[in-house]
């Protein structure tokens, strides 16, 4: 597999720090290959965008690197702190260990952390293409219940807030100032109280992004977040999405048919069809390459080559 | 006549709730337009009724002496029930379901009144336990005649006590629980086993003080019956906890089922179907209730009654059944309980946010087993006899029953659904006016209608209030102000 499409000479921001490293990732269902032998990197502090036309293994990815797959065959290293050297990691993956700790970082193989580890301890939130509010709570509960792990350190079942001692009220208090941050960079601070499945759907989607970064996550991993948006709530979503990039040490992963958040907002662009890796690259190398122009255009998806065809105008 | 009757129900149903003024009533559509239709479905309800009846209620075999069967026919009777559901149906087409009738408005001041006796609710109900049976001992006239009632009150609170327990698992974490009665079971066989060991009560004896393992064998073993049935959650967890849905609650339906035949079978342990008799009763904290000079009665200054005993359980049970609502609200209010009622939700968004879903489950299952157990424990320390016919899957239906018809999740449902389930079916034993002549005559035997109109009750509880007595969810934090999420957003959970 070609590792850019469009190769240039000067080395990438995202090769040089990588937050994530997918080497040869591969899922197969059966028979079928819905990921084959698929490699990139995201970089740190970076918005990395996958895109691709339906069926292309965008989600599958993202499945595999939120821990809800294991993949078949591949590496998913992330690397909290400093990058580790591709030596360090060959070591790591040949240790049979799932996460090593240096003076510079620690470093976690997602692919051997079991689902509720990739979250708690390497630090991947992630949100899904259809929203999975926990719709009968409320927005403020919503919050809450993502920062659990932070909210247990003390115990599952901690005798000081089954007493509801001082130094409990205190330690809520944070998480829900901690919500009430996120609720005011989502503006929806005034529906704080109302259950989570009342709101419309553009403020849905923007919960789920904020109770994703409840959990102060080192990597938010975004499926389609603009799916469903009016042109209004997607500029707003873009705004977010630098503002989470601005002001945090969280990058970005996404999965986007909106090419004005893709072309908008992202540093840099993988794009897939069949379950390979069909380029690679800064979107303005993206957008130029003839294998994505020609496969978005032998797409019969309408909107996909507009938006191709709108962003090339 | 389905189709009819569905729009008829649409029309009475669409009123859109909370619309902001009553809209101009649509024109009423002319007399004959409504009683046409109207009669038609009246007569075809009671054609059904009578095809229906026939063979149900139109033949009847009858034994006469020891000679063969002697059939009866009734018909009589079936058109009189055909003709009493024709009238009927006729009456509400033309008044409560007659199309184009205005929706009724929901009382303002009604509304406005429920909602300020709402927050002393609860501490009526609290009260009104507390002085339960003072009250009781005041109406029926003295102390000796009111066992009845602080018995029911007894028998009452327990279920009350085991819907909270299981309501943690199926309420809150929305696993469902076919078999909570095997923990029940823990909790009893627990403390009839140690209460009634002979080596234990030596050991006491010897090494503590004469007679101490009969007259605190209750308070001691009270908490290891709570652990044990918790540990046996734990264990029964573990393996299941990883089926969803129907699975998990044919599997805890199994489960229940080998616990009491283990409890049948082992006999040499439990004794088999025999069950457990040598059970000590219940002591004021090591002061018999006996009539002697160290007696609970002696010591207060009281003349010795029997019921002290029934009083001071009533109240046991009551601390135990408080015990466990704090528990659950204090719960309700931390992390594992929000992540319970997240599992509930949600359990793919659990797993996204970090949450160890096995631990969450288990921690649900053996909390509630725990609560199974306490109750279990007083069951054994009430009755001082265990078997394993007290322990069957009946049981564990009447309790899952108590916490769907009160609400899955609310504390005051389900304290509410118990009251009516068992103080319902109670009462329903005391039917014997029915026995008049001018009833149904003194050959009518009310109680083997207890299970029908039982029945009955539940399907028409089910038909008005589909998601319980309360429906609404309580939020655990609020900002500004709490409000009751609408119990048709709050999903049932589904494994």
């Amino acid at each position: 597999m070609a590792e850019a499409a469009s190769p240039s000479p000067a080395p990438k921001s995202w090769d040089l720090n990588p937050l994530l490293k997918v080497d040869h990732l591969s899922m197969r269902f059966g028979g079928l290959v819905a990921v084959g032998d698929v490699s990139f990197r995201a970089g740190r502090g970076e918005v990395t965008a996958v895109i691709g036309p339906n069926g292309a293994g965008k989600t599958t990815v993202f499945n595999c690197i939120t821990g809800f797959y294991k993949p078949s065959t591949g590496r998913l290293a992330l690397m909290q702190g400093c990058p580790a050297t591709d030596a360090e990691l060959d070591a790591l993956t040949c240790g049979g260990l799932a996460s090593a700790r240096t003076a510079a970082g620690t470093t976690y193989l997602l692919e051997r952390l079991a689902d509720h580890k990739v979250s708690s301890r390497a630090k991947v939130a992630r949100t899904f293409q259809n929203i999975r509010l926990f719709a009968g709570m409320t927005v403020l509960e919503n919050l809450l219940v993502a920062q659990h792990m932070s909210l247990t350190q003390a115990g599952l079942i901690n005798p000081a807030a089954l007493l509801n001692l001082p130094s409990w009220r205190r330690q809520q208090k944070q998480a829900v100032d901690h919500a009430l941050y996120w609720l005011d960079k989502i503006a929806l601070t005034a529906r704080a109280d109302d259950p989570a499945g009342d709101l419309p759907y553009g403020d849905q989607r923007r919960l789920e992004i904020a109770r994703a970064m409840c959990t102060r996550p080192a990597l938010l991993c975004l499926d389609e977040p603009a799916a469903g948006l009016n042109p209004r709530e997607s500029l707003e979503l873009n705004t977010l999405l630098l503002a989470i990039r601005a002001e945090h040490e969280t990058s970005i992963l996404l999965i986007e048919h909106d090419m004005s958040v893709v072309m908008g907002i992202s540093d840099h662009v993988v794009v897939l069809e069949y379950g390979r890796k069909i380029a690679d690259g800064t979107p303005q190398e993206v957008r130029n390459d003839p294998k994505v122009i020609a496969s978005y255009l032998g797409v019969e998806d309408e909107e996909e080559v507009e938006a191709v065809a709108g962003v090339h105008a | 006549m389905a189709d009819h009757r569905s729009d008829l129900w649409e029309r009475e149903d669409t009123p859109p709730e909370g619309a902001p003024a009553p809209q101009p009533a649509p024109p009423a559509p002319p007399a004959e337009a409504v009683l046409l239709p109207a009669l038609k479905d009246a007569v075809l309800t009671g054609i059904i009724t009578g095809l229906l009846l026939l063979p149900l209620v139109g033949f009847r075999a009858t034994e006469s002496g020891s000679g063969p069967l002697t059939l009866t026919y009734r018909f009589g009777l079936v058109s009189v029930f055909a003709g009493l559901v024709m009238v009927l149906r006729l009456v509400l087409n033309l008044t409560v379901w007659r199309p184009g009738r205005p929706p009724r408005a929901k009382s303002a001041a009604l509304a406005g009144v429920s909602q300020r006796i709402a927050p002393a609710l609860k501490p009526a109900f609290f009260a009104f336990a507390l002085l339960y049976p003072f009250i009781a001992i005041v109406f029926s006239g003295s102390l000796s005649l009111s066992r009845y009632w602080v018995d029911l009150g007894i028998y009452i609170l327990t279920y009350v006590m085991l819907g909270w327990g299981l309501n943690i698992v199926v309420g809150l974490a929305g696993l469902l629980d076919l078999g909570y009665v095997a923990f029940y079971a823990v909790g009893a066989y627990t403390f009839a086993l140690l209460s009634s060991s002979v080596p234990l009560n030596a050991f006491f004896d010897a090494h503590v003080a004469e007679g101490f393992w009969a007259s605190w064998s209750f308070w001691v073993c009270l908490p290891v019956a709570g652990l044990l049935a918790g540990l046996w959650g734990i264990i029964l967890g573990f393996p299941v906890l990883r089926l969803r849905g129907d699975y998990l609650a044919i599997v805890t339906l199994a489960f229940g089922e080998i616990i009491r035949l283990v409890l049948i079978n082992w006999v040499s342990l439990t004794n088999g179907g025999a069950g457990i008799s040598s059970i000590p009763p219940i002591t004021f904290f090591g002061v018999p209730f006996n009539s002697g000079d160290d007696g609970f009665a002696a010591i207060f200054g009281l003349d010795y009654n029997s019921m002290h005993r029934m009083i001071f359980l009533y109240f046991v049970i009551l601390g135990l059944a408080a015990l466990t609502a704090l528990a659950t609200i204090r719960l309700r209010s931390m992390p594992v309980g929000r992540a319970w009622e997240a599992l509930r939700e949600d359990e793919i968004a659990c797993r996204s946010l970090g949450i160890n879903t096995t631990l969450t489950k288990l921690t649900a299952f053996a909390t509630g087993a725990m609560f199974g157990g306490f109750a279990g424990a007083f069951f054994a320390v009430r009755v001082r006899f265990v078997s394993p016919e007290s322990f069957t899957f009946m049981e564990s239906a009447v309790i899952l029953a108590i916490v769907v018809l009160g609400g899955m999740g609310s504390q005051i449902g389900v304290a509410s659904a118990a009251i009516l389930l068992i103080g319902g079916m109670e009462l329903l034993r005391n039917l014997s006016f029915l026995k008049a002549d001018f009833l149904f005559g003194s050959d009518f035997d009310p109680s083997l209608y207890r299970m029908l109109i039982f029945g009955f009750a539940m399907v028409a509880v089910m038909v008005w209030r589909p998601r319980g007595l309360v429906a609404n969810r309580m939020p655990t934090i609020f900002l500004k102000e709490r409000k009751a999420v609408s119990g048709a957003l709050v999903k049932e959970g589904h494994g």
